[in-house]
């Protein structure tokens, strides 16, 4: 088999094998949600215009608790080591588990969504832009997050650090992500955000891996 | 042939060695000892092209370090054990030789057989203990057909049979023209090794 199909098979046997790596951060997702209605009030007419807002923002934090494992146990254990010295790509080998994160975190995320926009009283319209800007952008989130991960993978206690250099990162597609759902509520045209959305994908695509090749390669010196 | 010329390595303020020259031939055991701290394994990380040298080349038949011909001439064991918890023995031996060439699974059974974990292949490594988890990394050595074997303390937490195993590979590989440079403080009795002290 392809060593880069292995790479992903494996991240998703270890996490399959070990469950609260895939549920801690669905869990985070689904009560940090369901805090907002009771903290802020019930009605539709006051949850339905910040939904997708909390959403974004829950989904994001979500997938940034989980992105410390990321390259963590492979670094502590050795593995990274022997991935680095290895003839094959590092990049594709590192693009491999960014995809397996993104399987693990991203879409269980994409799928609860339209029933939490429901909860939130998005309206139909509004769900389904919810669904596309998610499916358009987790990916995104994972790549991103994936350099921050690099950076601090031989660094202890590194999980507020790893927020302060990401999250900042992030602030583009919470902007447009969200824009594109409020603006999809009023019926207005979102393709502009859209368009936005995919230009960060391709450019996180192209760049994402290799700076976090770099920077593996930094943090095992 | 493996040339090192003139290698330097620091950490921090620390030198810890400077103007390394010595060449290993095809067949040629190198048993590199020296102090704890003395730079024995920032010196196979450099070889392995995970370390960075302060100055100095690393050449294998004018191959440089860190060029796709070297990097595929080199098994390298280090101090950490590479394996994942969650994955059977016959999971992660699988892996870390597709890191290197494509193996069939007969060929990884044959292997962990030949270390002595027959019987072991659908254990978890969690269940294993700190000997049987070196044994499993260790039998990527009856699988690779690398050149050059870097060997970080192969001896590590094997029992007397062990040793006798690996030490009989080594000495297998390197009449076949591989070469192995490993570092150990305990005795080694490979015969013709040479010692290289930091």
């Amino acid at each position: 088999m392809n060593i880069y199909l292995q790479a992903l098979k494996r991240d998703l046997r270890i996490a399959i094998r070990n469950p609260s790596s895939i549920l801690n951060p669905l869990l985070f997702f689904i009560i940090s949600v369901s805090l907002f209605p009771l903290a802020i009030s019930s009605e539709a007419t006051i949850l339905s215009p910040i939904g997708s807002g909390i959403i974004w923002v829950t989904s994001m934090l979500s997938m940034l608790l989980s992105l410390n494992a990321l390259f963590h146990h492979d670094f502590e254990n050795g593995v990274l080591e022997q991935m680095v010295i290895s003839h094959h790509s590092l990049p594709l080998l590192i693009l491999s588990k960014i995809t397996a994160h993104w399987i693990l975190t991203g879409i269980p995320i994409i799928l609860l969504s339209p029933l939490f926009g429901l909860f939130l009283f998005l309206d139909n319209n509004g769900v389904y832009v919810l669904m596309i800007t998610l499916l358009l952008s987790t990916p995104s989130l994972s790549l991103i997050g994936a350099i921050g991960a690099s950076l601090i993978v031989g660094i202890k206690n590194s999980g507020m650090l790893l927020s302060l250099l990401i999250l900042p990162l992030y602030i583009p597609i919470l902007i447009f992500a969200s824009s594109a759902v409020s603006q999809a509520q009023f019926g207005l045209g979102i393709t502009g955000q859209l368009y936005f959305l995919a230009t960060i994908l391709i450019v996180s695509l192209m760049t994402a891996p290799f700076i976090s090749g770099i920077a593996l390669k930094i943090s095992l010196e | 042939m493996l040339k090192v010329d003139n290698l330097s390595c620091q950490k921090g303020y620390n030198l810890l060695f400077s103007n390394l020259s010595f060449k290993v031939n095809s067949g040629d055991i190198l048993r590199i000892t020296g102090t704890n701290g003395s730079g024995k394994t920032s010196l196979l990380k450099i070889l392995a092209g995970l370390d960075a040298q302060e100055q100095g080349n690393v050449f294998l038949d004018n191959h440089e370090v860190k060029s796709e011909a070297y990097q595929q001439e080199i098994f390298y064991l280090g101090h950490l054990s590479a394996l994942s918890e969650e994955l059977s023995t016959l999971e992660n031996l699988e892996f870390l030789t597709e890191l290197n060439k494509p193996t069939k699974q007969i060929q990884l059974i044959k292997a962990l057989s030949s270390i002595g974990l027959k019987g072991y292949e659908n254990e978890y490594c969690d269940k294993l203990s700190a000997g049987q988890k070196r044994r499993v990394i260790l039998a990527g050595l009856f699988i690779s057909n690398a050149k050059i074997w870097l060997l970080d303390e192969p001896f590590t937490a094997l029992d007397a049979d062990g040793v006798t195993i690996i030490e009989s590979r080594i000495t297998k590989h390197c009449k076949q023209g591989g070469l192995c440079l490993f570092t150990t403080h305990q005795n080694s009795d490979l015969i013709n090794q040479k010692v290289l002290a930091l």
